[in-house]
């Protein structure tokens, strides 16, 4: 074992692995994080505890994943390249690990102006950083693992043993260069991948198909996402504006149905809709698991944390496999 | 070259006012380019600031004038005299043209800013300047099909996109194209994409800005002023 972690366990069990996403609030009080631990503690293998996301300042996702950890909810900490240099990233690291936490996500961070595109101000005039790249990245969390060694060659006297997380967008831009993307990110040291979330199975089914032929598959956990959707509009937006991400019309059209068959009753068509997304959200989730190479999901459902336990009740994925630590 | 932009007349009448004789200073290369700092725009700026200082009921003198260039000594020689019966110079040059004038008189009268130097970058079409090259000191477009994901990619990723690359362009905004969309066009038209698997490690940027200020010495070249200088 890498880790020890319980994701990483769960994926050597060779059991379809879930994953879930804990969004920290905008605020100091630590209740947020712990209710949303409760529920998702027993319905998902660890929790991505986002490191502000779209640029917006909440509770970091090391102090959020530290407060889940202690609900009992395994987190996987998210390290942006947005906020720190590789000084800040590996003291982070080290702080993480010496707090208990095993898996870490690499990301590049949504740009600070990205967050100004939204409905809160975030902070579009703050300097960024981007001393290094998520490829980068797991590589230095490589090197302090399996080494014990710092990027700069320090020798660390404890390394710290994450299982090491990157993201994928299959389906993004250029690409024929996605799967080269995700295989630098392999070779760097990427245990375990968490793609973009997909709508479109086909697509998806196509991009996996060239990374079985590069043996991918092999040497990482695929976990495919699934973003659960809540109405027609949520699943419309995405489609015209989120980078990596196309719905299929027959989707769109699925959950306006659930809206106009509501009539004018608001409430209505709200449950309708909510309950068509979760209908929509399982059958993705069967249809990524059925995909050759994929060794699991990573579900979100976000600010909707509370649909988590039905959903991977409904997808059959419930109860989540105990592996004892060896 | 560098670019840069006229800062608005509200911001340089703030920095004026309480001058008596101002000299507009330009320059005439990049700046005068890119339409933000050239002798003709010194005149343009001089005007505006007479015309405000008539409005606001206040008594200054505003000349203005142009040299070639602001960064090499030599092309201030025959302007010096002149420039250092003023109380104050607005110079229309790029931050280097500011500094150099300024440690050039020393401190016996002010230098001020009249534009905003904003990047090192290209003309693609009249008008339009786009940002190019950071001047990171250590080159890598032989490895990006000429394309620098340094200063072309809002996050400077050296090992592909990120995930916010939209029908290539990036997630910053619409008007901004995605570097690393345009690098693996460019890579497999020269039939090279497959140089972009190479991993490339953490840069090293201290031959950067990061690193703190730089100064290259070109030594044989140094070393010749000098022994012209004693023989003299």
């Amino acid at each position: 074992m890498k880790s020890g972690s319980n994701l990483e366990r769960v994926i050597a069990s060779g059991q379809p692995a879930v994953t879930a996403e804990l969004g920290p609030p905008m605020s100091a009080d630590p209740h947020e994080v712990q209710k949303k631990a409760q529920i998702l503690k027993g319905h998902c293998d660890a929790a991505n505890i986002t490191d502000c996301q779209t640029a917006v300042v909440r509770i970091s996702s090391i102090a959020a994943a530290v407060l889940a950890l202690r609900e009992g909810l395994e987190p996987v900490m998210q390290m942006t390249c947005r906020d720190r240099n590789r000084i800040a990233i590996q003291a982070d690291l080290l702080g993480g690990a010496a707090l208990g936490l095993k898996n870490c996500l690499c990301i590049a961070g949504d740009h600070q102006k990205f967050g100004a595109a939204g409905k809160l101000k975030g902070h579009p005039g703050a300097k960024n950083v981007y001393d290094v790249d998520t490829t980068q990245l797991v590589g230095i969390l490589k090197k302090m693992r399996d080494e014990g060694m710092q990027e700069g060659g320090d020798k660390l006297e404890v390394a710290p043993k994450f299982f090491i997380g990157a993201s994928w967008t299959p389906m993004g831009d250029p690409i024929d260069f996605r799967p080269i993307n995700l295989m630098k990110k392999v070779n760097a040291g990427a245990d375990f991948i968490q793609t973009q979330g997909i709508y479109d199975i086909e697509a998806f089914r196509s991009q996996m198909e060239k990374i079985r032929n590069m043996g991918l598959h092999e040497r990482t956990a695929i976990l495919g996402g699934i973003i659960v959707p809540k109405s027609g509009m949520m699943l419309k937006y995405m489609n015209a504006s989120v980078a990596g991400v196309s719905v299929p019309k027959f989707l769109i059209d699925r959950m306006n149905k659930a809206k106009s068959d509501a009539g004018d009753d608001k409430k209505k068509a709200k449950e309708l809709q909510e309950a068509e997304g979760i209908k929509i959200a399982v059958e993705l989730i069967h249809q990524v698991l059925e995909t050759p190479g994929v060794k699991g999901v990573h579900i979100q459902a976000i600010e909707w944390e509370t649909a988590m336990p039905e959903i991977v009740k409904a997808a059959g994925l419930y109860p989540r496999p105990q592996i004892p630590e060896a | 070259m560098i670019v840069g932009s006229q800062k608005s007349i509200e911001e340089i009448w703030d920095m004026v006012k309480d001058f008596k004789k101002v000299l507009v200073f330009g320059c005439n290369t990049c700046v005068a380019i890119c339409h933000a700092g050239g002798g003709k725009e010194a005149e343009i700026i001089a005007s505006m600031i007479r015309m405000k200082a008539t409005q606001e009921g206040k008594e200054m003198e505003v000349k203005h004038a142009g040299i070639e260039r602001h960064c090499e000594p030599e092309f201030f020689e025959p302007a010096m005299e002149e420039v250092k019966t003023y109380d104050l110079v607005l110079s229309t040059a790029c931050g280097v043209g500011v500094n150099f004038l300024s440690d050039l008189v020393g401190g016996e009268m002010p230098v001020y800013p009249g534009i905003n130097t904003s990047f090192y970058g290209g003309v693609p079409k009249a008008g339009v300047f786009t940002e190019l090259c950071a001047g990171c000191g250590n080159c890598i477009l032989h490895l990006t099909g000429g394309i620098c994901p340094v200063a072309r990619c809002s996050k400077s990723l050296m090992n592909g996109p990120c995930g916010g690359t939209n029908k290539g362009k990036c997630e910053v905004s619409q008007d901004v194209d995605c570097a690393w969309y345009l690098i693996v066009e460019r890579m497999k038209k020269l039939g090279t994409l497959e140089k972009l698997s190479h991993i490339e490690p953490p840069r090293n940027w201290s031959s950067g800005w990061y690193g703190g200020p730089r100064r290259v010495v070109v030594e044989h070249i140094a070393d010749l002023e000098e022994q012209e200088k004693k023989e003299a």
